[in-house]
């Protein structure tokens, strides 16, 4: 089996809640997850689905209160960064798991000249005299397609789509093995979200970084990744490469997604749409926390949560009554 | 590489630039830099000396030999002045510098940790503020005994808690956002965060409040001048110059004007350069 590999990234049982005063938000649910060095993996789901809270618990940045890591293990190059102080785990930060940020409007501080911003990072990670980073940040900006005369320039004086790429040079000044993007093209019109799209794809196969693209959008998934992550309610639901995932989607959320997409050719009256809501995180459903809205429900489904099955080599669903069927189909 | 060289450069030089833009700024730039010189050349530019008493000429009006007057012990009020400026000058600065570094220090603390810290640290500052500045001052000066020095600290303490809460105000804003959720995520520690990426992003709220806390603290040291607790006669100070005149004002109006003049247009110059610094050192507004 597959998971004999070492992984670069092993997510095992992970368990975030909120605690907030109007009562505990479960935002991630005994989520399990790994990844290997160099692949890529989308992370889809709507809002609210546990997308970043899972990205920041990576980063051992959930903030605390409210938010809690009440169990699991997030193993990484096979070492538990839970367990890790806070001196180690800023050292993880930025030198070996990097983070691009949904907003490059707001993610870059507005009074420092993005070279310097760049060149901060590297200071923190290298031991390199100032004028070393800021050399080095210069040729980051090159690296992604910014003359290098505008280091001096401020944000505000960027584009969102060039500010982006600063983005993106920040997070891959030191050279991460994991790049964690939350969101990184929501923000941008799409001409040039294919181009940073694009811009990412270079460079993760150039600095031969993993990379975790958070997302809503299938089609930026399709793009760029090696394989899928489905989230749904705090725990993924389906788990698979890029395309056995699209050629064959098993869980009935994955093909409610997917259902949910209009048909180019198709002259459609109204999009199908998956029905109800996203449960209350407060107050999730017992049992599978898909099941009232799930058009396969079964009387079980309330009683017992799934786990994961691997139907085929490396195609994980957590629903059982999608996988007993294929195996009477 | 020439493109970090001259980032360098830039920085100082263009912050300067665009204040020079700024007429008013560049006035009162110009008049705080004229204070320095005659503080700091207090001894070639006043005729006399401070305490040099001219009984013979006492209540003299500006004249050719005393351009501002004289006073009732017939000192030279225009050299009293020049040197007071070194006094005044040294009480505005250093007052406001204790207080911006300590209140802005507890303010970025309380703001950017919150909870229990924030509460610790606020509560206190607000036990502070339920005490009226002035007699907080006198209180301070009072304990310390009189002087220059301990004047500094008794203004500078007692003017802590409106920094702190500017900047904690501030820092509150400016925590929750992305840029700082990406720093940390660059693993910059706390300390890095607070000093790089929050503070400079307060600066124009802290540098109008400390260009009016410098004419605010000029005052207050007058005042405690007045009553006995700050600067000792004869040494001149614009503050105990006017409370001195007081007395005087119907008969000799000079004997206050002067020095009042002196802290007006001081407290202006400062406003005007304080109103220009916040406009050039933000990036934003860069043209």
């Amino acid at each position: 089996m597959t998971e004999k590999k070492e992984y670069l990234l092993n997510i095992q049982d992970l368990t975030v809640h909120y605690e907030t005063d109007s009562g505990v938000v479960c935002a991630v649910e005994h989520l399990n997850l790994h990844l290997g060095r160099g692949e890529s993996l989308g992370f889809v789901g709507e809002t609210g689905a546990g997308k970043t809270t899972t990205a920041l618990s990576i980063m051992q940045l959930i903030p605390n209160p409210p938010g809690r890591i009440l169990s699991g293990k997030i193993l990484f190059e096979g070492e538990d960064l839970i367990a890790k102080n806070e001196e180690e785990k800023r050292h993880i930060r930025g030198g070996k798991i990097a983070m691009i940020f949904q907003d490059p409007m707001t993610s870059l501080n507005p009074v420092i000249p993005v070279g310097e911003q760049i060149a901060e990072m590297i200071e923190l990670h290298q031991k390199v005299t100032k004028n070393e980073a800021l050399e080095k940040a210069v040729k980051m900006l090159e690296l992604v397609g910014i003359r290098p005369e505008r280091a001096r320039d401020y944000p505000h004086q960027f584009s969102g789509g060039m500010r982006q790429r600063v983005v993106i040079a920040i997070a891959l000044a030191c050279d991460p093995t994991l790049l964690i993007a939350d969101e990184p093209t929501t923000a941008l019109d799409v001409t040039i979200q294919a181009q940073v799209l694009e811009l990412m794809k270079d460079l993760k196969k150039e600095f031969n970084t993993s990379l975790i693209i958070i997302t809503h959008d299938l089609g930026v998934v399709a793009e760029i990744c090696d394989k899928v992550a489905i989230m749904y309610a705090g725990s993924v639901v389906e788990y698979a490469d890029t395309h056995s995932l699209y050629t064959n989607p098993l869980h009935p959320y994955t093909n409610g997604l997917f259902n949910s997409i209009p048909d180019l050719d198709a002259d459609q009256e109204e999009l199908k749409v998956i029905h109800g809501l996203m449960p209350d995180p407060t107050n999730l459903p017992s049992g599978c926390t898909f099941h009232p809205r799930c058009p396969m429900a079964q009387p079980e489904c309330s009683q017992k949560r799934p786990e994961m099955l691997e139907i085929e080599p490396g195609h994980f669903v957590a629903c059982p009554v999608c996988c007993n069927g294929l195996k009477k189909g | 590489m020439n493109v970090t060289k001259k980032k360098k450069r830039g920085n100082l030089s263009e912050i300067f630039r665009r204040l020079k833009k700024n007429r008013l700024a560049m006035f009162g730039l110009a008049i705080v830099v004229v204070l320095l010189i005659t503080a700091i050349f207090a001894d070639v530019i006043a005729p006399y000396g401070y305490a040099k008493q001219h009984l013979r000429d006492a209540f003299q009006a500006p004249n050719g030999k005393y351009v501002f007057g004289t006073d009732e012990f017939g000192r030279d009020i225009f050299s009293r002045i020049v040197y007071g400026s070194r006094i005044s000058l040294q009480v505005g600065f250093i007052a406001v510098g204790i207080a911006v570094v300590i209140g802005g220090f507890l303010g970025a603390v309380s703001g950017f940790y919150g909870g229990r810290v924030d509460n610790a640290i606020m509560r206190s500052m607000d036990i502070l503020l339920s005490i009226p500045q002035i007699l907080l001052a006198i209180a301070i000066a009072a304990s310390l005994g009189p002087g220059l020095f301990n004047l500094m600290i008794a203004v500078g303490i007692s003017s802590i808690p409106s920094y702190a809460r500017i900047v904690r105000g501030s820092v509150l804003s400016i925590r929750n956002q992305e840029y700082v959720e990406a720093a940390k995520a660059m693993g910059s520690g706390d300390i890095r965060i607070i000093m790089k990426h929050i503070l400079p992003n307060c600066m124009a709220p802290i540098i109008v409040q400390a260009t009016l806390g410098v004419a605010f603290a000029i005052l207050t040291a007058a005042g405690l001048s007045f009553i006995g607790l700050g600067i000792q006669p004869p040494v001149p100070e614009w503050g105990a110059m006017l409370s001195g005149g007081r007395g005087y004002i119907r008969d000799y109006p000079y004997m206050t004007l002067f020095p009042g003049l002196a802290i007006m247009i001081t407290i202006l110059a400062l406003n005007f350069l304080g109103d220009g610094l916040r406009d050039a050192l933000d990036p934003k507004l860069k043209r």
